[in-house]
């Protein structure tokens, strides 16, 4: 067969083939269909967008308390109003826009990143999409009809029980941890099996992209630390509700018990947030240095020790109670000791810059700004890590200061970074570069503006979460300041919000790999095709795109009228079986319904339990349960040994 | 016909059994999550213990004969459990059918014993925190107990269709697994709402 010949024939089977794989792969048509899909990119952006709609919504409450706090003595809000818009604004950036944004990037990514199909049980990944935008809706509609929580993100008792929360709003609080934390849950365990199980052959543990490596230690993180807030709130909700006695001190309850669970579920959370960011800053960075990232392994020990670490910190937020002197050694220790892998890592990162070859776009200006203002935000960590210095700030506006720096800083600036890497892959569409000049610029120096001065103001003795403070106190100039700040962070996801708007439409096209990276997610289409790769890959090298010959081999015989994917081994990515991804359902949404309906309800009363649980177990049938066309596809699966 | 070297995968297996199979890791990934929330309420019960002078306060703790009992038939039903599992392993359909009823046999007894356990704790959630730890624990234990069963209602009934291929048996076999954790867990769950008011 001539050359030419052989090669037009090759590219009529591709496109055979790429028909085949986009009719099986595709999802349903219309409204039902909208509702039914199961596949990653489908789920995993509507993950992202949420939670950037959480966080607009977030950040709007921000402001309201920014304008509050602009003079002394503002009539603007109540303290009403304050203590729920401040309860509200931490909930909602803790729980439905940080967790889930990282979420969505992992659901989006892990797969595409690893050379898989689909990740590891979609239906679940649909499920839990739909249970946490019900939470998220929940938690404003409570808000918008005045009953939104008002105990603080944390939701300290004996403030938030039956005692001193009458009505319902701290049960609004305590149920909607009970859908984001499921929602979560269950993405964590999609993320870690699609990690372990569904690499491309040749991806043995040490050529794993760093970005997966963070999504597989965050979602290992999330498995032992979310139960812990899960049990919690229900143990509050049902003091609430049910008359249980778990912090009622008169009937041997303890407050602290409250503290224990919630921290050690919270300092974890922090990691859970900013563990994702890590991987996201490797990726920019060895993209943008055009260069293998500076030390792989000490990386990935980093990360581990860092997700090991993060369960041993908790009592540090709790310095002010009655822990016992040897228990505050033991944690600040500990709270001084994480501060090493995060310094590891952050020299890694210098040695892949200061080896490489910089390209100052968007991504990696993020990326630069985000070395600033993390350090600073670390250096206050380990001031707040000693004892003394604790009890002196503990509770004003030094600590607002502190975690806005080590959250902002460690994973709002690397998330725009990533979202300006990662748009042409998402959209097919390249976001404005001097757009996101700007975008960085105005957040760098509003970020700044809004949060050092409250380093100073928290020094000078104000308190965190008064709604005003009167003119002799002198907090005055400094709080403009901060609220001039906060303006130009709006401004600055304006600007955002605007490029994206306008790119998605006229944006200029991207290829392929824009940006000439490295990794798997770059060597399909932008936006990838519903069926991911044409064929599955294989991989030799840490960065496949960058390192590895054409002829390369491809995986073979998979069918291409069946959803199936290839499972390969737990370290060396060896080829081991074959399995058919479940199809696309309207089960998951009703089921979702049901247990929002089921949560919702036991807000009101503890009947809602057992009634609501027919529901979910009709649900679950229905979506379990095989149909004639499963039964038909597995069998024509399992036939071909 | 493409020129490119490939990886032919075709001969590949479409099931496994065990640690090589998604199920198996999916299955793994709950055992970890609610693995977890039991030892964070055990830890939380005696976390309680540590504040109030005797234990439990001012009560007789639950009576054993129920509880003991449960333990046993809990203890007993790993027996056909484990004869479920290996025939999934070899796809003895009758046998894996036959072993189901089995189970489910079990699981009838052990819920009906847990209703009565439920009524000899001598306390209630709303006495002190002490009932409220015991309920709690148990609760939860007994929510593991009626997903499990019906779960595995299910899985029979399914069993009993005409839509059998291999994957079903790896299902029955990760079925048994998770069984294997609601047992297993009962056992220091037993420790704490039984002996540990009696030792402590």
């Amino acid at each position: 067969m001539a050359g030419t010949g052989g090669r037009t024939i090759a590219a009529l089977a591709d496109d055979h083939e790429r028909r085949t794989l986009e009719r099986t792969w595709r999802p349903p048509p219309g409204l039902i269909g909208w509702l039914s899909t199961a596949h990653h990119q489908s789920i995993g952006k509507r993950f992202i967008v949420t939670a950037f709609g959480f966080f607009l919504l977030g950040g709007i409450l921000a402001l309201l308390m920014r304008l509050q706090l602009a003079q002394p003595e503002s009539q603007f809000l109540g303290p009403d109003l304050y203590n729920q818009i401040f309860t509200v604004h931490g909930t909602t950036m803790m729980f439905l826009f940080a967790v889930p944004m990282m979420e969505g990037l992992g659901v989006y990514f892990v797969p595409l990143m690893v050379g898989t199909r689909n990740i590891a049980f979609p239906r679940l990944n649909a499920f839990s999409y739909f249970v946490y935008l019900f939470g998220g809706v929940m938690l404003y509609v409570a808000f918008l009809l005045n009953v939104g929580p008002d105990a603080g993100w944390f939701s300290y008792v004996p403030l938030a029980g039956p005692e001193y929360s009458p009505g319902k709003r701290v049960d609004f609080w305590a149920q909607m941890i009970t859908f984001t934390e499921l929602s979560a849950l269950a993405v964590a365990v999609e993320l870690i099996v699609t990690v372990l199980q569904l690499r491309a052959p040749g991806m043995a543990l040490h050529r794993i992209p760093l970005f997966v490596w963070a999504m597989l230690v965050t979602s290992l993180m999330i498995v032992f630390a979310m139960p812990a807030v899960m049990l919690s709130s229900t143990m509050l909700i049902m003091d609430r509700l049910v008359g249980t006695h778990f912090f009622n001190p008169v009937e041997g309850g303890d407050p602290l018990l409250w503290q224990h669970l919630f921290w050690f579920f919270g300092h974890p959370e922090v990691y859970i947030i900013f563990i994702p960011a890590l991987g996201i800053i490797s990726c920019v960075v060895a993209t943008f240095c055009r260069r293998r990232i500076f030390g792989y392994t000490a990386m990935i020990l980093s990360l581990a020790a860092t997700g090991f670490i993060g369960f041993g910190l908790w009592v540090h937020h709790m310095f002010t109670t009655d822990v016992p002197l040897l228990g505050q050694s033991f944690f600040t220790a500990a709270s001084m000791m994480i501060a090493i892998p995060s310094g590891v890592q952050i020299f890694c990162w210098i040695a892949t810059l200061w080896s490489g070859r910089p390209r100052l776009h968007p991504p990696l200006l993020f990326v630069l700004g985000f070395f600033f203002v993390f350090v600073l935000g670390g250096l206050s960590g380990v001031m707040l890590a000693s004892v003394p210095f604790d009890l002196q700030v503990h509770d004003t506006f030094f600590v607002v200061g502190h975690f806005h720096y080590v959250l902002i800083g460690g994973a709002v600036f690397p998330l725009f970074g990533g979202l300006y890497y990662w748009f042409p892959k998402l959209t097919g569409r390249m976001l404005h570069e001097r757009a996101g000049a700007w975008n960085f610029w105005l957040l760098f120096v509003g970020f700044n503006l809004t949060f050092f001065p409250m380093h100073q103001l928290g020094l000078e003795g104000m308190p965190r979460r008064i709604y005003t403070y009167l003119p002799e106190m002198g907090w005055g100039d400094l709080n403009l300041l901060a609220s001039l700040g906060s303006g130009l962070i709006a401004l600055s996801v304006l600007v955002f919000l605007g490029n994206v708007l306008s790119s998605r439409r006229h944006g200029r096209l991207a290829s392929d790999n824009p940006w000439q990276a490295g990794t798997l997610e770059w060597a399909t289409s932008s936006p990838p095709p519903t069926y991911t790769f044409l064929h599955i890959p294989t991989v030799s090298s840490r960065e496949p795109l960058w390192e590895q010959s054409a002829d390369q081999p491809v995986v073979t015989g998979l069918h291409r009228d069946i959803r199936e994917v290839l499972v390969t081994s737990l370290l060396d990515a060896e080829p081991v079986h074959r399995i058919r991804m479940p199809d696309d359902s309207i089960w998951p949404f009703l089921t979702a319904l049901a247990t929002a309906g089921l949560f919702v309800g036991s807000v009101f009363t503890p009947w809602a339990v057992p009634i609501g649980a027919i529901p979910v177990g009709i649900g679950l049938l229905g979506w379990l349960w095989p149909r004639q066309k499963d039964y038909d596809e597995q069998v024509t699966l399992e036939g071909k040994r | 016909m493409n020129t490119r070297p490939a990886l032919d995968v075709s001969q590949l297996p479409a099931y496994v059994f065990g640690p090589r199979g998604l199920m198996w890791w999916g299955t793994m990934g709950i055992v970890a999550i609610e693995g977890t929330m039991f030892v964070i309420l055990m830890t939380a019960y005696f976390y309680v213990r540590l504040y109030v002078p005797e234990w439990p306060p001012n009560l007789p703790p639950p009576d054993l004969f129920y509880g003991t009992v449960n333990t046993l038939v809990l203890l007993m039903s790993a027996v056909p459990n484990q004869w479920v599992k290996r025939a999934a392993t070899r796809q003895d359909l009758h046998a894996v059918r036959l072993g189901l009823l089995t189970c489910l046999a079990f699981a009838a007894a052990f819920l009906v014993l847990r209703a009565y356990e439920l009524t000899a704790l001598n306390c209630s959630w709303d006495t002190n925190t002490y009932g409220s730890a015991v309920w709690m624990l148990l609760g939860f234990h007994t929510f593991h107990l009626v997903t499990d069963a019906l779960d595995t209602v299910a899985l029979t009934a399914l069993m009993f269709t005409r839509r059998i291929e291999g994957q079903r048996f790896v299902d029955v076999s990760e079925n048994a697994d998770y069984w294997y954790f609601v047992v297993g867990v009962w056992m220091p769950v037993y420790g704490v709402i039984y002996l540990a008011p009696r030792l402590l």
